[in-house]
């Protein structure tokens, strides 16, 4: 109801609903339609509404006026219609929280300017696409350029990721009998202490980083995080294969095989790190992952490394994606990319390479015994698993715009130690 | 640098965000050309003795610190003025609250039961109700057992513990009515220390106002003004002062008015808080 007047002005009836009842979410519409100093007319039934009423409008900056009896004595009235209670002038804030407020971006990473360049520190945690109210507090986010760490590819990614989680209590048919000599389980056990190692690294690199990209880059900070989840599964698959047969002690962890690692682990640069370990590193993992799956001596062991190997597929996918982007945008980048695997390789020059119990375990699984025949047979399965590594290292490396000579050396100078 | 160089503040720090509050409007005065500093008390009767000793220029004063700094400065000679207060200080109502299934039906209903209010010097939930009863016919201590919550002495009922505490007695049965603001009401049944329809309003008093910037005559005009100005320019629109708004309790400055302490002035003669002089003269007030 609009009265004639000056200013604007309205009339609301909230009936018996009380401001100790959610009668605020009606009065806050009406005021909205009202300029300020317009005027709302409450009317109500609620008991001790007036006095709700006055220390609300306080605390919203809103003028109460209490309403006389007289004021609306004389006319009955109408059936059904509640009395007047009192009068609301609308206060001046106007804006409020949404004055200089401002949106951070959009929600759908494939429409332009969605994802920006660089999302300020004051966006904080607030949603892609929220609009967040100017003043908050300013939040430090080291990788805050999409350059840094983007990909075209990683909203895709992220939902394959979702859809592909395995539980490790069912995706994995831990009661199927095998028989294994003493030997050929200790060589099993050797390898899945090395894997653990290397995931471990594979949990923790990520882990890291995911900390320290701005939350504007959901998707990227989604699929860190499922990266995480996933190695997680990993170390506990492959622990559970490790002690499957025997409690006592696994195999060993070795300096070298640590000291490559922890090349890994010191890396402070996002876009090298996700070279060194997702595209040469866990790139060259698939590889041993495939091994297994083909030659492992039990069902237990190829069914985790089959697991294994489609979640490290999309690792490796995503460092792809990430420094193709990264590339386009700075191909001068390619350069530096070169010196972090020159730097490594001389950094691991002194070191051991791949220990010998993870190499004669991998010579013994894909031997399955110790007839000479079989002994040959899986030494040459181990040589031929380092030459697909290598190969598809180099076919990675041309991927990214290396030339096929550079990517040859470069494939070359990888850790011994395959992560 | 002098005093007359910079404008200095009195606050009591009743709360911890005390600090932040000042330590923002300080870093923005200055931002707007204004030397500004402040100075924190622990109780309104600290700060109201220093800035009669002229500590400072500015006291952000409870109406009870107003109503003693105006008595002590006239039996000086002094006149003091309120410059400025924040739209939540004006028109302010406290009720006395009774359970809902409760017999009391009248203000004379009160009699021989029990009345909780906060501390003992609070005007919102102890000094002006129990003013607005005995102007009723009902004297407190009297007619009727007055149940104080005395939480921080001499913060003058700032800290909403003791407001809290009397509507807590009210549901528990320690007490038949309680005494609080209008506002705060809404927020204990919001928030569930009074479950909803659990209580009815027995009484409510007339409007009164709460705090203001209190300013002494011989405080520095230029930099008086400016600060003046200052707070009447703030807008809840601008980021930069909304927080520190919110913080305070507020969405706009508005002019200081005196007019509106009259009923406290009345409630603090009747409970014998001050003398006309500003002496405190009421027993066992300890802060």
């Amino acid at each position: 109801m609009t009265q004639a007047g000056t200013s604007a002005s309205t009339a609301i009836d909230i009936k018996r609903l009380g401001l100790d009842s959610g009668a605020h979410l009606l009065l806050k519409r009406a005021l909205a339609e009202l300029p300020p100093g317009g005027r709302l007319c409450v009317r109500g039934s609620a008991p001790d509404l007036a006095v709700h009423l006055r220390g609300w409008c306080r605390a919203q900056g809103h003028e109460f006026i209490q309403s006389e009896a007289e004021s609306i004595s004389d006319e009955a009235e109408p059936e059904g219609r509640s009395p007047v209670v009192a009068w609301v002038v609308r206060g001046p804030v106007t804006g409020g929280r949404l004055s200089g407020a401002e949106a951070a971006g959009g929600t759908d990473p494939r429409e332009s300017g969605a994802v920006v360049e660089r999302p300020p520190a004051r966006w904080g945690l607030a949603a892609r696409g929220a609009v967040v109210e100017a003043g908050g507090p300013e939040f430090y986010f080291r990788l805050d350029s999409k350059t840094e760490v983007w990909a075209e590819s990683v909203p895709r990614l992220y939902q394959q990721a979702a859809a592909a989680q395995w539980n490790p209590a069912t995706a994995i048919d831990w009661d199927t009998p095998f028989e294994l000599s003493l030997e050929v389980e200790s060589a099993v056990v050797q390898v899945m202490t090395y894997l653990i190692e290397n995931e471990t690294a594979a949990l923790l690199i990520p882990a890291k980083f995911l900390a320290q990209v701005h939350p504007h880059f959901r998707e990227v900070m989604q699929l860190l995080a499922i990266q995480v989840a996933d190695e997680a599964r990993h170390i506990e698959v492959f622990t559970r294969r490790a002690t499957l047969r025997r409690k006592e002690t696994l195999g060993l962890s070795t300096v070298g095989g640590q000291q490559s690692l922890k090349t890994l682990f010191d890396e402070p640069d996002f876009t090298l790190a996700s070279f060194l370990l997702s595209v040469l590193g866990e790139g060259t993992f698939l590889n041993l992952l495939w091994f297994l799956e083909r030659h492992a001596p039990d069902p237990v062991t190829r069914q985790v490394a089959r697991l294994a190997a489609q979640d490290e597929s999309r690792h490796v996918a995503f460092g792809m994606g990430h420094l193709q982007y990264a590339i386009s945008l700075d191909p001068g980048l390619r350069g530096r990319l070169a010196s972090a695997a020159v730097q490594r390789h001389d950094a691991l020059a002194q070191t051991a390479g791949l220990n010998e119990e993870v190499f004669d375990a991998l010579i013994l699984l894909a031997a399955g015994g110790w007839e000479p025949d079989a002994i040959s047979s899986g030494f040459e399965r181990v040589q031929n698993l380092k030459g697909e590594m290598a190969a598809d290292r180099t076919s990675r490396l041309v991927k990214l715009g290396f030339e096929p000579g550079e990517a040859k050396t470069l494939s070359e100078l990888h850790t011994q130690n395959f992560m | 640098m002098s005093v007359t160089e910079i404008l200095l503040l009195g606050a009591v720090a009743y709360d911890p965000k005390v600090v932040t509050i000042w330590e923002g409007f300080k870093a923005y005065f200055a931002r707007h050309d204004l030397p500004f500093d402040y100075i924190l008390y622990s109780n309104y009767e600290r700060q109201v003795e220093a800035h009669l000793a002229g500590h400072f220029h500015v006291a952000w004063n409870s109406p009870l610190a107003w109503v003693r700094t105006r008595r002590l400065a006239a039996s000086r000679g002094h006149k003091v003025e309120a410059v400025a207060m924040r739209d939540t200080d004006c028109d302010l109502t406290s009720i006395v609250v009774v359970r809902n299934d409760s017999d009391i039906q009248s203000v004379g209903d009160l009699r021989g039961k029990r009345v909780a209010v906060g501390a003992v010097d609070s005007p919102q939930a102890t000094l002006l109700p129990l003013s607005h009863l005995r102007a009723q016919g009902l004297v407190p201590d009297e007619d009727f057992e007055v149940i104080y919550n005395d939480l921080l002495g001499g913060k003058h009922g700032d800290h909403i513990g003791g407001e809290r505490e009397a509507a807590r007695s009210l549901m528990s049965g320690e007490a038949d009515a309680a005494c609080m603001i209008d506002g705060n009401y809404l927020l204990f049944v919001n928030e569930g220390t009074l479950p909803a329809g659990a209580t009815r309003v027995l009484t409510q008093t007339a409007p009164y106002d709460h705090c203001n910037f209190t300013v002494s005559a011989e405080a520095p005009a230029q930099l008086v003004g400016r600060f003046r100005e200052l707070l009447l320019g703030m807008s809840y629109d601008d980021p930069e002062v909304r927080p520190l708004l919110d913080l305070e309790g507020l969405k706009v400055w508005r002019e200081g008015r005196v007019e509106g302490y009259a009923a406290l002035e009345r409630a603090a003669d009747e409970a014998g808080f001050y003398d006309a002089s500003g002496n405190i003269s009421i027993d066992g007030y300890r802060y």
